[in-house]
Parts: C-alpha cells; sequence; structure tokens
C-alpha cells in the first residue's frame, strides 16, 4: 500500500485560525485558494465589466469561490453555466450572519461540472480551457441588499432544481426569491409564522397554533416548545472564552417551571 | 386520505333532458350519443401514511381518469430541524444525527459528515482509516441497494425477492453490530479517524459474506431482470433524459440511469477510492428499469471493491497523527487520557467546547447510495458550526416528480416512487 491516500485528499490549506469576524469572511481576503478562482474572476469581470468591482475571490478552505452582486446573480450564473460548464446546481442555501451585520443573509449556489466539454477530445483548445472540468465545484456568493426584506433573483429558470431549494431557503430564512414560479414554503406548513433558520428563532421552537384549527379544536393541543431548549447540551458557535463555548444552558431565566419562549419579538 | 369528486345523477339528469324515455333506461337501452359519464378530475392525496410513498411523502395528485395531470410532492413531515440542531452543538455531537438522514445507509453517511469537518480542518487520515471507511461505505450501498431494488420489486407485485434481500441485510446487519456496536444507528466515525479497529478476523467475516452473497445477489436480480411482469410495469417508464437529470440536480443511480456516466467516487475521488477499480454502470434510456439496472450493478462493483479493500487494508493507525494541532481537534487515545495530566485536561477541554475548527467554509460531497449527500459547513472558530446545510440527494430527487409523473398511469407512481429510491428522513431533515 504505497499510495498516500487520505480522506482530505482535496488541496485543502488550512485557513490560519485566528479569531475571524464575520467580515474576514465575507469580505476578500488573500489565501491561496482564493487565488484559483482568480482564472475565474478575471473572465467574469471582462465579461460583465459593469459589475467588475463587485466579483471579487472568496476565502474558501477547498473549492475556488467567489462573491457576486445580487443584481447580476442570474446574468452570470447562465454564464457559468453555459460557458464554463458548471452544468449542474449542486446546492443552493443561505447564511444568517445574525442581526446587527450587513449584509445580513448570503445566499450561496454551489455549482457543479458534470459533462465533460464538447470538445474535449481536442485537447489545447481555448474554448475547453474555460469549461470547468468534470468534478469540480465553484461556490458562488451574493449578500442580500436588504437586511429586513432580503431579496435574490431567483435562478428556477435556468436549472428547474433551483425551485425546491429555492422554497426552501426561503422558508428557512425569509428570503424571497423575485421570479420565482412557486414561493410557497416547503417544509414548514403554509401559514406557519416563523422562519427557523434565522438565528433569532430560539431552539426549543416558539408556541404557537396547529396547522389545522379543525385538529386543534378537537384535541385542545397547540405547539409547544421542546423540553430541551436551553439544556445542558446546547454549545454556540465562534466563542472564544470557554464559558461561551461550553455546552451549558444558555437560556437561564426558562425552566420547566418558569415561562416559555414566546413569539413576540421574533420577526415574521 | 380525502376525495373530492361530485356523484352526478345521470339518469335523473338525462331523463329530464329529453334525452331519454324512462322505459328505455329500465330496459338498459341506452341511445348512442347519450352523455352516461360527466367526466371530472379527481384529486386525491397518496399518503403521507401509504405502503409505497416509502415513508413519510404525500403526493397530491389530480386525475382524470387513470392517467395523473398534476402530481404535486408535499414533504417536510419528517422535518425535525438537523440544521438548527447542528448550529448548537459541538461537531462531534452532530455524528448521530447523521445516522438519521438516510437511515438505510447510516455508515455512508458518517463517513462523509467526518470527511466534510476534516476538509474544513485541513485534517489528514491514515491509510488504514481512509481504506475502512471505503469499506463501510461499500457495504452501507449494497445493504442500500438492496432494499432499493427490493421493495420497489415488491411494489411492482414481487414479494419474493424483498425477503431475498431482507435475509442478506440480516447478514450484513451483523457485521454492522460487531464494527460498531449498533445495527442500526452505527455513529462509526469521528473527525479524525474512527471509533474504533477492526475487530480481530472481522475482515475475514466481510470477505466470507461476499463470497456467499454474490450467488445469492445473481439468484434475485435473475427473478427480476428478465421478468416479464416487472419489465411490463418499468420499461419505459418515466424516462427521464440527461438534460432533465442535470437541470434538477439528480445524482446517483438516478443520475446514471439516464445515461450520464458521473460518479464522485471516480470523477472527485475521497478517501482513496482512486486506488481501486470499478466500473460506473449507466442507463441508456433513463426509465425505470435502467435505474434498476444500474443499482443491481452497483451492488456487484461494491462487492469488487470491498474484495479489494480487504486484500489492500493497510495496517497502522486508524486515527489522524496525534500532533499539536490535532490537539486542538480531537481527544487523545483513552490510555493516555488515563495516565497523563496534559492529555486528560485535553480531551476535557475537547468534549466540552468541541474541536476548534478555523474559521472558513467548505463543502464535500460524497457518493452515497441515494446520491451526492453534502455537507456547507461554515465555520467561525470554535467548537460549533456556525451553519451546516445537508444537501440531501433525496429532496432533490423528488423535485423531479411533479415533471415526470405528469400523464403517467395512476399505477406506474408506484413503479416510478421505487425507481428513484429516495428516503424522507434524509429529504426531511
Amino acid at each position: 500500500m504505497t499510495a498516500a491516500s487520505t480522506a482530505a485528499s482535496t488541496a485543502a490549506p488550512t485557513v490560519v485560525s485566528v479569531a475571524a469576524s464575520t467580515a474576514v469572511l465575507t469580505a476578500a481576503p488573500v489565501s491561496i485558494s482564493a487565488a484559483t478562482a482568480g482564472g475565474i474572476v478575471a473572465a467574469l469581470r471582462e465579461k460583465f465589466p459593469q459589475d467588475a468591482d463587485k466579483i471579487t475571490p472568496r476565502a474558501s478552505a477547498d473549492h475556488p469561490a467567489i462573491n457576486i452582486p445580487a443584481t447580476a446573480a442570474v446574468a452570470i450564473l447562465t454564464h457559468l453555466r453555459d460557458a464554463h460548464g458548471y452544468d449542474m446546481l449542486a446546492d443552493l442555501t443561505a447564511i444568517d450572519w445574525a442581526e446587527g451585520a450587513s449584509p445580513r443573509f448570503t445566499v450561496v449556489w454551489h455549482l457543479l461540472s458534470v459533462a465533460s466539454a464538447p470538445d474535449a477530445s481536442a485537447s489545447g483548445t481555448s474554448a475547453s480551457d474555460a469549461h470547468a472540468k468534470p468534478g469540480s465545484y465553484l461556490r458562488v456568493a451574493a449578500g442580500c441588499a436588504n437586511d429586513a426584506e432580503p431579496e435574490m433573483p431567483s435562478v428556477a429558470a435556468i436549472w428547474p432544481g433551483a425551485n425546491w431549494h429555492e422554497r426552501e431557503t426561503y422558508d428557512m430564512f425569509g428570503i424571497t426569491f423575485t421570479g420565482h414560479p412557486d414561493p410557497r414554503r416547503i417544509l414548514m406548513w403554509d401559514g406557519y409564522p416563523h422562519h427557523p433558520l434565522r438565528k433569532e428563532f430560539p431552539l426549543a421552537g416558539v408556541e404557537g397554533e396547529l396547522p389545522d384549527p379543525e385538529v386543534a379544536a378537537e384535541t385542545k393541543t397547540k405547539l409547544i416548545a421542546a423540553p430541551m431548549a436551553g439544556g445542558p447540551f446546547v454549545a454556540s458557535s465562534g466563542g472564544l472564552n470557554i464559558g461561551e463555548n461550553e455546552p451549558r444552558a444558555k437560556d437561564e431565566s426558562w425552566n420547566e417551571n418558569a415561562e416559555k419562549p414566546k413569539a413576540e419579538g421574533l420577526k415574521g | 386520505m380525502t376525495t373530492e369528486f361530485t356523484f352526478q345523477d345521470n339518469a335523473a339528469k338525462n331523463a329530464s333532458a329529453g334525452h331519454l324515455a324512462a322505459g328505455a333506461l329500465a330496459a338498459g337501452h341506452l341511445p348512442d350519443d347519450a352523455p352516461i359519464f360527466d367526466t371530472e378530475k379527481m384529486s386525491i392525496s397518496m399518503g403521507p401514511s401509504h405502503p409505497s410513498t416509502h415513508g413519510v411523502l404525500r403526493l397530491q395528485l389530480e386525475l382524470d381518469g387513470d392517467n395523473v395531470t398534476h402530481c404535486e410532492p408535499v414533504i417536510g413531515y419528517l422535518h425535525r430541524g438537523d440544521e438548527k440542531i447542528a448550529e448548537n452543538m459541538t461537531y462531534n455531537q452532530f455524528v448521530p444525527y447523521t445516522d438519521r438522514l438516510d437511515y438505510l445507509a447510516p455508515l455512508a453517511n458518517n463517513v462523509a459528515y467526518a470527511i466534510a469537518v476534516e476538509q474544513l480542518a485541513g485534517l489528514k487520515v491514515p491509510p488504514r482509516c481512509a481504506a475502512i471507511r471505503v469499506l463501510v461505505a461499500e457495504l452501507a450501498r449494497i445493504s442500500s441497494h438492496l432494499l432499493g431494488f427490493g421493495s420497489f420489486a415488491m411494489d411492482t407485485g414481487a414479494w419474493t425477492p424483498f425477503l431475498y434481500q431482507f435475509t442478506e441485510r440480516e447478514k450484513l446487519y451483523t457485521l454492522f453490530e460487531e464494527l460498531a456496536g449498533a445495527r442500526f444507528t452505527t455513529s462509526y466515525t469521528r473527525i479524525g479517524g474512527v471509533a474504533r479497529d477492526l475487530p480481530e478476523g472481522w475482515l475475514q467475516r466481510v470477505g466470507g459474506f461476499c463470497d456467499q452473497f454474490l450467488p445469492r445477489l445473481e439468484e434475485m436480480l435473475a427473478m427480476l431482470t428478465r421478468n416479464k411482469i416487472f419489465q411490463d410495469r418499468t420499461v419505459g417508464i418515466a424516462v427521464i433524459s440527461k438534460e432533465d437529470a442535470l437541470a434538477y440536480g439528480l445524482t446517483g443511480p438516478n443520475l446514471r440511469g439516464s445515461g450520464i456516466g458521473f460518479d464522485l467516487r471516480k470523477d472527485k475521488p475521497y478517501s482513496g477510492y482512486e486506488q481501486y477499480e470499478f466500473d460506473v454502470p449507466v442507463g441508456s434510456t433513463g426509465d425505470c428499469y435502467d435505474r434498476y439496472l444500474c443499482r443491481g450493478e452497483e451492488i456487484r462493483q461494491s462487492v469488487r471493491i470491498v474484495r479489494q479493500v480487504i486484500k489492500t487494508m493497510p495496517d497502522g493507525p486508524w486515527y489522524a497523527a496525534d500532533t499539536e494541532e490535532a490537539r486542538r481537534i480531537f481527544a487523545p487515545r483513552k490510555d493516555k487520557v488515563l495516565t497523563k495530566m496534559e492529555e486528560l485536561i485535553n480531551n476535557f477541554m475537547i468534549v466540552t467546547t468541541g474541536p476548534q475548527i478555523p474559521p472558513g467554509e467548505a463543502y464535500f460531497e460524497a457518493e452515497n447510495p441515494k446520491g451526492a449527500l453534502g455537507f456547507y459547513i461554515v465555520s467561525k472558530g470554535g467548537g460549533v458550526p456556525w451553519r451546516m446545510k445537508i444537501r440531501s440527494p433525496s429532496f432533490c430527487t423528488l423535485s423531479i416528480l411533479p415533471k415526470i409523473c405528469k400523464g403517467a398511469m395512476m399505477s406506474d407512481l408506484v413503479s416510478i416512487l421505487g425507481s428513484l429510491d429516495f428516503v424522507m428522513g434524509e429529504c426531511d431533515r
């Protein structure tokens, strides 16, 4: 067994483990992997000169990654699919950087190249240089301009598979995808008042009504907050002092005998 | 199940319209142009508790006679908020939750999750660990595909293959139990390694399983592949074109059944898959039958990989090297923890605050039995992810249902669902 194979076999440069704030991730720090996105950034800047200053490499521990402006998202993603061979939308999701951050919401598309370039047999041609090799990923991110009512253009017309991903992102974060053919919730039920993956939504959930009023009247029950909320196994991200990092009861005002989390104060 | 249609009293209606003499109806003579039935579209719910929806999937159907004119999948009945949970616990604590995504291949999920976190941490695992992961992922694939085509056959009326494959799965689960201590929810991988080394003589028992399994597999497949009834139910049904498969983000056997030979194990090898020889089966038409054939062949190829791994299993450590860097990510060996002060403190820190993953973001997809299972992890540093998105292959697979079910026969729906081989635990997360 000579082959030095490892699980993390991709060239994954370790990001320097100093305390990094949101700004470090969303801005464009120069790293080794960002340099690999340079070719695509240059090509896109040439193609979209009006947005050139907003197309930047994005910090990444693995795949090439770029930031693009939300306004040009559809045009750029279409171009990446047609000219660069990223023919599959592997994943679409969002990140909530929590209240106070701006842009608060970032939408992330993961593109994957599946099919080979049509002229791959004629090696060395310039056309196939731009075409990504099968199995290469590209991470594309765009911040939502409005933090209170985030919006992003829909790519469901480019990849029909984005339809459900965008419904899920709307459901979980409340990001409206403009031009979406079927903008409804998908995992939660229609009429559910909250967006659960927003940072201010408590892990316990909040009390509320059952989706079906008939069932609610019959059973006289309602949605109740989960008893483990604020329990012993809750930890949080990014804290530097041990007290914050340690899994412990974060919400000590609440226990079995005290007040349960309320829906008030949560944005719908 | 709700049924919404109105029953038309045709006799009364026709009589009042003067089409028909009262006596003619009684005698059974109806004029040729008599409108006997008003056809109406019927809307019914298939599921969420229906044996052929394989979990809590509800299909809201609109039927015109036996033809499906509209099919809308309703999902979310098994939504547990796994992504929210992941944001509130350390990386190590989330491993058991990955068992419950695709609960028919928990070992493969464990492997995918561990590699995703290691990719973010820049951690390398030794060859033996990588080989063990390949081995267990392929055994999980065999187990998942067996159930996949077994229940597919059962849905189309063939009971026997289902019983045969359950017998074989039982043997696999006994092997899993020996390996991980649990038959179903294995939680076998760790960040930086696997929970424990292979048990004594386990590789020989896996080899023995393969030897007796292959003839049984051929028996099972022979019951279906040239079976006229099975072919009638599957050939030419729900054809997915290459373009559609790409556009809807289909992965795994569903993508390859449509004729696209894309396999992450070949095209983006991880965990040392590039060392093993195997073929990627590809369908020609993209119908239900092709997807079945792909799964059958993938089981044979998985057995081939398993045998190679057994033959070449490297010796050595099965956990990443215990360096200064690694001390921030995983706890030292237990014998050191129980005898040395430094290591005891280190162990305490890892257990309480979690592995200290550097800030950054990583996305890793593994070729799982159901398709590409992806983890997108955003870290702000510390032991808990800021955001973890789980890219579920079953979710993408189901999103194509409205497209391929339109125009299908109602009775073909069970074939279509069976051939897509999805799991709701993973779809709803």
